[in-house]
């Protein structure tokens, strides 16, 4: 292949660059079963932990006796938070600014919560050992729901007792946590007095949790000799791992290093720090061994970190035809036992402010309480931005709601509400800049792809053949247009437990022309290896199989957040083609310098620099990075890499248009996704392969939380959904196929206009199905219902219409 | 999910098994796919002493399918129910069934022995064993016997089985030409036991029905099977309504599990009359 | 618990050891064979990661005994790649259709689609989410899953053909 005779598009695509589905390099080792995964890692000598847990949602623990415990061969230790304490480890930090039991101090707040730790030799005795200490408990009231909590005498936290002021503001109850503003409380008052019609509803979107298929876990080897402890775990922040473990535990920071190895999953589960990765340093501290801890699924349902529980109660104002005018929301937040939420730390209740979604509402107030109960903490972001997708529900659904109140078409009252293309950068009446967007082309390319009006004229027929007695099916057609707020984000207003969210990479090109490129974050399946090397391709002109990507290995990559809420590509994707520009900056000046023309006389063209007028004369990068470390070059350095930290100006608003048909058996209550139609919009894309992947991966999760996926408790605070047979994960068969689109709108500010993807069809999804149940019904009365929507609920809902006879 | 530790056996015929059951009582129990003992067991609500593995023993394997009376090992799994055509032309309704359980390594594993043996109430080949009056054949220290499926439920996880006894085989009798059949399941998903399932064998002027998961037993209802007979859907319903005792779960409340079990009736009822010809 | 001595065909391979009985077969393969690639997903035999062949049949090994598959033919992912260490037809076809995320299903998944595949070498789309129920994924939403089997069954019939 001489490269004389490529026309430059034959060059760009052997670069395999951005906007090439280039095959994942990951699936070589994974699909043959050589994965490294924590649970993979075997060290010499290395002990199993597993955890007592309270049988109890709350209780004092009166008593934990080890004895029989110990005795049995093959135990090493058993920790509970007494043999904590003096090293200041039984309780830890939060990531949203409260500070949550590591071992049970005195008391227990939710079902499953850690009592003791076991260390043993294997995970078998481990198991005999846990059933064999007896812990004491004396039982008290519990509190599952959170209105109740905030009016009960029970109090949850006595550790907190008399502090009326917490990390977010005053505290109006002692199982209150925090209230947050934003927007114009007077203003959006004074509009619902006045507006022509005002829809109010009770908006839900219940406990559910991320459940990825590999669950929580971490290896803790401490080095007694070197002082240096070394954790592997499932983090989808290894850095701000290191830097908690470091506080915490007053370890030196450069004497830890964190290691993420291959995860299996994350979806918001491995953001949060959790009493085990504690237990297994402690007890790596303790022992003098390496310790292991990896949880199961049961524990992983009923203890780590939990997503949504948020009562929404909204109010939306609207002119007779249509116009919105303006919009109030009041949520109360369960947090569970410990406010263990992953926010950035100014924002208690993420970014729920992005609830005027994507309409132009121009006055509107949102308060957030946060409240205590039973319940496990957490609060993470489950794939979505932070509140992301709490916020999306509750706008698409308050539209619905409108709209049957205004007695108009939903897909109308949307388009008369869109922010248009020319109101870009959009300043939105909570607070936020919109970089761009083109809803009103993507919402008549989606409603054209599925032929609305058709759907509606079948809809129609259906009811009139449902009201004759000839069918008992009825047919649903979910609408959601979101509007997503990803990529957190500026250092000015967004840190986690103080660390600004910029994210890193920093590239090294070999004088062969191969390179390798390292980043502060983490892939969990979003095939980072893959896709990031596509941009350091186009942006460098080496082929992005030439270029080896590295993440979670804290004494290697620079530091940086992590992977969750969609930041990936927004952040560390802006670093990398930051990074890749720096190297481009110095190429042209070697380039420039071999050519023997001035800096400003050559020109880049897709892998090569060549002299203006005269593209036969050029350096490709390969020769260029060979110069950069064969040639003395006067005033430039030797070697050819970079770094970059970037700190990005806005976030990003992916948006997108997605159309569900729906058909449900009013006498059953089962469903069947007939067709799912997807249209994304998030800005360059940079691999369309794995986008597709993407949004069938996150609209399958919408499917599961819509219509069935919750954790659900009993009076008595007991999970009642702790196994994959009762928390809803739909099988291959009852997974519909989707249809994909998309439209281009790129960020302005974003060096490649990338804004980010993963997580936006969970977003737009969970509404798209709801809506789809409701619509079902709606030309019977039904205004709003609660999901989950699984077979019970749908058919209470056509029982409570009078369906049944 | 670790279970506790066992003395594990494997004897190669019927008399070596039983004579193990009694040696050490209740602390032993036996195994055959494992697919609900072995779970049971993880959450430690299930601990013996001994485990004696049924798989080597020849006389419990095989599916016999004679002119009148079709017999069925006890180790017999659901994937081989499912695939053996002589079996599906002469008792359809168990292929039918048999799809409708579980996935498909569950199945594979997961026999007919340890599903009717089992005793719990979402266990699907139990009704089905009802509604087709199937019998057991029982093996212990003080002989044989043979006990009537709709004999030998007696709550959840009791069963007319002495813990030294064995279920050796499962006969049924072979429908006559004109009997139509149909299973009707309701569940969340696959892999999911049954929110309402219903049996139903009708023609030639005599009919059977039996419903899983409505009750803490398997519910066969000889009136509700009359009434099906005399060709009054309607009655039967009523009956088969009348008799079971469904309660709230996840799957759902009372009054949803009632309505789905006479949607799931009616629907097999219908098919079954349909195949009746 | 005294230990038992087991015997087993792993890959082609005999292997043995000592195990306590209630050994469950995924920690035998994981742990003492070092054979990594069934993955434990759900312990309670709802997720399928774990799935491996034993003797012609998929089987969820969270759900085994060892003692209960002693002197077995064992199949894992690992056996599933070709002799020359190249990827095999299901291996290549799932990377090939962006069938994983994560990964951590597939090894699970690529097995169980190889028993299908043996009994079914034609199977339509409907049979393979049937015949995949068994194996949950949350990453991929299966759709790509389903083509990966597909284009596996299309180029094992062109690959048999071909050898005739
Ligand atoms: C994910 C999952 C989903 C499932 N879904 C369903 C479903 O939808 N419907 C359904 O019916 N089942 C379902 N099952 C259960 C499955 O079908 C079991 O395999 C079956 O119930 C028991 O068969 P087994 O051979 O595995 O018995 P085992 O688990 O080996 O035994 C079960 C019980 O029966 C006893 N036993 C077994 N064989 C004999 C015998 N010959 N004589 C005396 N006692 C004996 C055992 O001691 C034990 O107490 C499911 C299982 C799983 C794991
Ligand atoms: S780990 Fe075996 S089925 Fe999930
Ligand atoms: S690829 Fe992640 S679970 Fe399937």
């Amino acid at each position: 292949m001489n490269d004389q005779t490529l026309t430059p598009e034959e060059r760009a695509a052997n670069l395999k660059g951005m906007g090439s589905s280039r095959k994942r390099v990951e699936d070589v080792r994974f699909t043959q079963g050589k994965g490294n995964y924590v649970d993979d890692i075997k060290l010499d000598g290395m002990l199993f932990g597993d955890f007592v847990r309270s049988p109890y949602a709350h209780a004092r623990v009166v008593s934990v006796n080890k004895e029989a415990a110990l005795a049995l061969p093959g135990v090493i230790a058993v920790l509970t938070a007494e043999d904590l304490s003096p090293l200041g480890l039984h309780w830890m930090p939060t990531l949203a600014g409260d500070k949550q039991m590591v071992l049970a101090d005195g008391k227990v707040l939710f079902q499953g919560q850690e009592v003791a730790f076991v260390v043993a030799e294997d995970r078998y005795i481990a198991a005999d050992a846990a059933e064999l200490v007896e812990v004491e408990y004396e039982e008290l009231p519990v509190l599952t729901d959170p209105f109740e909590a905030l009016k009960s005498d029970v109090v949850l936290r006595e550790d907190l007792e008399g502090q009326t002021e917490g990390a977010h503001g005053p505290r109006k109850h002692h199982n209150h946590i925090f209230t947050w503003e934003q927007g114009d409380k007077d203003a959006t008052e004074a509009i619902l007095a006045e507006a022509d019609v005002v829809a109010e509803e009770m908006v839900y979107y219940h406990r559910t949790h991320p459940c990825p298929l590999e669950t929580c876990g971490s290896v803790a080897s401490m080095d007694k000799v070197t002082g240096k402890l070394t954790l592997y775990g499932t983090f989808q922040a290894p850095h701000a791992i290191r830097t908690v473990v470091s506080l915490i535990s007053g370890i030196a920071e450069h004497n830890i290093r964190v290691i993420s190895p291959d995860i299996g999953g994350g979806f918001g589960n491995k953001v949060g720090a959790y009493a085990g990765y504690v237990c297994s340093v402690v007890a790596s501290i303790v022992t003098g061994k390496p310790v292991k801890w990896v949880e199961d699924r049961m524990e992983n349902l009923m203890s780590t970190a939990f997503a949504r529980d948020y009562w929404m109660q909204g109010k939306i104002a609207a002119t007779k035809d249509g116009k919105i005018t303006g919009l109030w929301c009041h949520t109360t937040a369960d947090h569970g036992g410990f406010d263990a939420c992953a926010d950035p730390t100014k924002f208690p209740a993420g970014f729920m402010n992005i609830c005027t979604g994507s309409y132009d509402i121009p006055t509107a107030y949102l308060a957030v309480d946060g409240v205590y109960t039973n319940k496990a903490p957490g609060g993470v972001a489950y794939r979505c931005s932070f509140r992301v997708t709490e916020a999306a529900y509750f706008i698409e659904r308050m539209i619905e709601v409108l709209a049957i109140k205004l007695n108009m078409d939903a897909a109308e009252l949307r388009r008369i509400n869109f922010i248009k293309a020319d109101q870009f950068p959009y300043q939105s009446a909570l607070g936020w800049e919109y970089d761009s967007g083109d809803y009103h082309t993507a919402w008549d390319k989606a409603l054209k792809a599925v032929d609305y009006e058709g759907l509606r004229a079948e809809q129609a027929q259906r009811v009139e053949e449902f009201k004759a007695g000839k069918t008992r099916k009825l047919l649903g057609i979910g609408l959601t247009h979101f509007t997503e707020i990803v990529g957190a984000g500026p250092v000015k207003n967004c840190d986690i437990l103080g660390l600004g969210m910029f994210d890193s990479c920093e590239i090294r090109i070999h004088p062969t022309g191969s390179a390798i490129a390292r980043l502060g974050t983490i892939s969990q399946g979003q095939g980072h290896a893959t896709t990031f090397a596509q941009i350091i391709a186009s942006e460098i002109g080496l082929p992005a199989d030439d270029i080896t990507l590295e993440e979670g290995d804290t004494d290697t990559a620079p530091y940086g957040l992590g992977t969750y809420g969609s930041r990936s590509t927004p952040v560390a994707g802006a670093a990398t083609a930051m990074a890749a520009r720096k190297i481009r900056a110095k190429a042209q000046m070697i380039a420039a310098y071999l050519l023997e023309v001035h800096d400003d006389d050559v020109e880049w063209d897709v892998d090569r620099f060549a002299v203006k007028g005269a593209p036969e004369r050029f350096k490709t990068m390969k020769e260029i990075a060979f110069a950069a470390y064969n040639q003395a070059i006067p005033g430039l350095e030797p070697g050819l890499e970079a770094v970059s930290y970037y700190d990005p100006p806005n976030m990003t608003y992916p948006f997108g248009a997605y159309i569900c048909v729906m058909e449900i058996d009013v006498d059953t209550g089962e469903w069947d996704v007939r067709k799912f139609y997807a249209l994304d919009d998030c800005g360059t894309r940079i691999n369309p392969m794995i986008i597709d992947g993407q949004v069938h991966g996150g609209v399958t999760e919408a499917l599961a939380i819509a219509m069935g996926q919750e954790i659900a408790y009993d009076e008595m605070g007991n999970v009642k959904t702790g196994t994959l047979m009762d928390f809803f994960l739909p099988t291959a068969w009852e997974t519909p196929n989707y249809i994909t689109d998309y439209t281009v709108t790129p960020s302005p500010h974003h060096p490649i206009g990338a804004k980010g993807v993963g997580e936006s069809p969970n977003v737009g999804g969970v509404p798209c199905f709801s809506n789809a149940v409701h619509d079902a019904f709606r030309p019977f009365g039904l205004v709003q219902s609660h999901m989950p929507h699984d077979h019970w609920r749908i058919w209470k809902i056509a029982n409570g219409l009078g369906m049944h006879g | 999910m670790i279970p506790a530790g066992f003395e594990y056996h494997r004897p190669g015929d019927i008399a070596s098994a039983i004579g193990i059951l009694e040696e050490h009582g209740d602390e032993a129990r036996v195994i055959a796919g494992g697919h609900s003992l072995i779970p049971m067991m993880k959450l430690r609500m299930a601990e013996m002493g001994h485990l004696v593995d049924l798989q080597a023993i020849e006389e419990l394997k095989g599916i016999e399918v004679g002119s009148d009376t079709v017999t069925l090992g006890a180790m017999v799994t659901q994937h081989e129910l499912i695939t053996h055509d002589g079996l599906a032309a002469a008792i359809p309704l168990i292929r039918e069934a048999a799809l409708q359980i579980a996935d498909p390594q569950v199945r594979y594993v997961g026999t007919v022995g340890g599903n009717v043996a089992n005793g719990d109430p979402g266990n699907d080949m139990p009704g089905l064993m009802q509604c087709l009056n199937a019998t057991f054949d029982l093996s212990g220290p003080d002989g044989n016997r043979s006990v009537a499926a709709r004999e030998f439920y007696e709550a959840a996880y009791f069963t007319a089985r002495e813990d030294e006894e064995i279920l050796t085989r499962i006969s049924i009798p072979v429908p006559g030409a004109g009997v139509g059949q149909a299973y009707e399941k309701q569940k969340r998903k696959i892999g999911d036991y049954a929110t309402a399932a219903a049996a139903v064998m009708v023609g030639n002027g005599t009919a059977s029905v039996a419903m899983t998961n409505l009750a803490d037993t398997p519910v066969w209802s000889e009136s509700a099977s009359a009434a099906l007979a005399d060709g009054d859907v309607n009655g039967c319903v009523a009956a088969m309504l009348d008799a079971i005792e469904p309660v709230a779960d996840n799957r759902g409340p009372v009054e949803f599990k009632k309505h789905v079990a006479g949607v799931m009736l009616r629907r097999a009822i219908d098919r079954a009359q349909n195949r009746a010809g | 618990m005294s230990k038992m001595h087991v015997k087993l065909t792993v890959n082609g391979k005999e292997v043995e050891g000592l195990a306590e009985p209630r050994t469950l077969l995924i920690h035998f393969l994981r742990e003492d064979l070092k054979i990594t690639g069934p993955h434990i997903g759900c312990e309670t035999s709802h997720c399928g990661a774990c799935t491996v062949d034993i003797d012609g049949k998929s089987v969820k090994s969270c759900t085994t005994f060892v003692a209960q598959v002693n002197g077995a033919d064992i199949t894992t992912v690992e056996g599933l790649t070709n002799d020359d260490g190249s990827l095999g037809v299901l291996q290549e076809m799932f990377r090939e259709h962006h069938g994983l995320q994560c990964g951590f299903c597939t090894p699970g998944m690529i097995t169980r689609a190889h028993r299908l595949l043996q009994e079914n070498p034609n199977p339509t789309e409907e049979e393979i989410r049937f015949g995949m129920a068994g194996n949950l994924c949350r990453c991929t939403g299966y759709q790509n899953i389903v083509k990966a089997i597909s284009a596996s069954a299309d180029m094992l019939n062109a690959q048999k053909e071909a050898a005739e």
